[in-house]
């Protein structure tokens, strides 16, 4: 089966984090957002499972704009 | 000289019917004229089921309607016995081409397999296969065969019950009435059978209006389908090239949900559009143009007891896939054996059931995907049209993304994987693409090809497996071929019959549709299958 990884996965979380960031640097909001969307299909691609895309999407669909998962 | 769509082609004939002193009935009675109501005509003619056409007009269609005929519909002529000469006539073409901006981003075959002897498609005017089943349909009748058209018989009123339905037919002598034991409304996406009798039809619209515009010019565009994104000439929107022949070329321009139509119709306007696409200096003129909106839904049942409902009658999809034209015509296709089979009382009624959910499963599968690609087209939302871009983006230098570019989802026949027709695979490593429920893969045969050899009955196929050349169950004829994968040099056969099982036998339908598949030849197996697929209980 195919499991989302919601435990830690990530090697040098600060690292990407920043690099992550670094990529929005100087970009409008429209250039943001399109680099985001091609971020998105470009790992969306990686994972290629369809099960565990659906996952990950009920997961960021899950979490409340206040914080934590809902129940 | 008039155009071929300006000349009455099945022009007003006053009809014994209409002096008789009762109504008369008919076995079959189509409503509609158009390339769904011939190609069921056409069908059942050859089958010798009587049939009548009546149509509220006396011409071909005129205008921008169906243009690109599937691999499917042209396989389906073949067996009609009209094929060739549409082929010939039509633009073939298995490429396409699409651009985002300025810049080519993809380029897709749609056909990259050989051993087919259709291609994927041929643009053709409707008017043009219009014609082309006509004549097939004179003919059938020249040979004595039990087919009549009668033009300007418009129908006013119906009334169904449990033994078919009473017409009355308007026509330039006035009013008369008939009955049909099965009336088959093929009469397009505004239905007047389906009014009169005020049946459903739901579904979703999409707020976008597309200009059409078919031009006659000299152009030295390649046969190729060239889709644009948010091109220069059409910014925020997107645009459609076809070649059709006669040096005709189909355009579509989206415009958007916010236009003054009967201005954006007019010529003044029309022509400048063009000529940003086509170029200044492009010499053209205009034989039909049009704008649309359009909708994705359906009927909820495509069988109202003995009236049922085929083509844009029956069910509604966008352009993008040309899947309008080319479902209806497979819709024709399932229906006529089981009408035909029924009728000779060689099958229960209920067999027209599984016309119901075999063909609204093809529906469901055409709107799904049409909606789609309008969704794509279309971007509903500012999220969508950003994800849009970024799969358009990437497509250009990333192979990844180009699956997900939709200009389209090109027709492709449905398979019917649930069908109660259908007997269980039971040919081990036998190929997915040719299980129960999908239509027979063309392969070269011989100087010819396979499908060109299954005719319009049941068939059983023997490969690299003895099967009889003839026999009956239950009264239903069964012919048999046998061929051998080592004679197909290309292997194709093989590939698509056998996979990695040594030999097969597999039983078709008329519809060329596979019932049922097995390592060899059981008669009981075959028996039981063909109570199966004819809507005997399992």
């Amino acid at each position: 089966m195919s499991d989302l990884k919601t435990s830690p996965n990530l090697q040098d979380p600060d690292g990407f984090y920043a690099e992550l960031l670094a990529a929005h640097e100087g970009l409008t909001k429209a250039e943001s957002d399109a680099l985001n969307a091609r971020l998105i299909l470009l790992l969306a691609n990686q994972i290629g499972e369809r099960e565990k895309l659906s996952k990950a999407l009920a997961a960021a669909r899950d979490i409340t704009p206040q914080g934590g998962a809902k129940s | 000289m008039s155009r071929i769509f300006e000349r009455p082609l099945y022009p007003y004939e006053r009809s014994p019917d209409q002096d008789a002193k009762a109504p008369v009935r008919h076995p079959v009675v189509v409503v509609g004229a158009g390339p769904v109501g011939l190609a069921l005509a056409v069908d059942l003619a050859l089958k010798d089921v009587p049939v009548l056409v009546l149509d509220d007009n006396d011409k071909v269609s005129h205008g921008s309607r169906a243009i690109c005929f599937s691999k499917r519909t042209l396989e389906i002529l073949d067996r009609l016995g009209c094929g060739q000469p549409l082929v010939e006539k039509g633009v073939t073409w298995n490429k396409g081409k699409v651009f985002f901006d300025e810049r080519q981003v993809y380029e897709f075959n749609l056909l990259p397999e050989a051993g087919h002897r259709r291609p994927a498609f041929i643009n053709l005017q409707q008017y043009h296969f219009e014609v082309g089943l006509l004549e097939r349909l004179r003919e059938l009748q020249a040979e004595g065969k039990p087919v009549e058209i009668r033009g300007r018989n418009r129908v006013t009123h119906v009334e169904k019950d449990a033994s078919g339905a009473r017409l009355t037919i308007e026509t330039p002598d006035g009013p008369y009435d008939l009955e049909a034991d099965w009336l088959i409304a093929c009469d397009g996406a505004k239905s007047p059978v389906r009014s009169i009798l005020g049946l459903d039809f739901h579904g979703r619209v999409f707020e976008d209006n597309f200009l059409i515009a078919d031009v006659i010019m000299e152009a030295e565009f390649p046969t190729e389908r060239w889709f644009w994104f948010d091109p220069p000439f059409n910014r925020g929107q997107s645009a459609l090239l076809h070649k059709q022949p006669d040096g005709v070329w189909r355009i579509d321009l989206q415009l958007g949900w916010d236009i003054d139509r009967e201005k954006e119709m007019r010529e003044e306007n029309v022509i400048p559009r063009l000529k940003a696409m086509l170029g200044e200096e492009a010499k053209f003129s205009l034989e039909w143009v049009s704008i649309y909106t359009f909708q994705c839904r359906r009927m909820e049942r495509f069988a109202h007891g003995r009236v049922l409902f085929a083509g844009d009658s029956a069910h509604q999809v966008s352009p993008f896939g040309a899947r309008g034209a080319n479902s209806g015509i497979q819709d024709t296709d399932n229906l006529a054996w089981k009408l035909k089979l029924v009728l000779d009382g060689r099958a229960p009624e209920s067999l027209i059931e599984s016309y119901n959910r075999e063909r609204v499963q093809a529906a469901d599968e055409n709107i799904l995907n049409s909606t789609r690609s309008t969704d794509f087209i279309t971007p509903k939302s500012e999220m969508s049209r950003i994800f849009r871009d970024a799969v358009l983006d990437l497509a250009e230098s990333h192979a990844f993304a180009r699956p997900l570019v939709n200009s389209g989802r090109l027709s492709v026949p449905a398979i019917h994987d649930a069908s109660t027709l259908n007997t269980a695979d039971a040919l081990p490593g036998g190929p997915a693409r040719t299980r129960p429920g999908a239509p027979a893969a063309d392969a070269p045969s011989g100087n010819g090809w396979l499908l060109g050899k299954l005719g319009g009955g049941f068939t059983l196929l023997g490969v690299d497996a003895k099967v009889p050349e003839a026999s009956e169950v239950k009264g239903v004829p069964l012919r048999g071929i046998a061929l051998s994968a080592g004679e197909d040099a290309s292997g194709a056969l093989r590939e698509r019959y056998l996979g990695t099982a040594k030999q097969a036998v597999y039983l078709l339908r008329p519809d060329q549709h596979v019932a049922g598949r097995w390592p060899s030849y059981d008669p009981s197996a075959i028996a039981a299958a063909i109570g199966t697929a004819t809507g005997g209980t399992a």
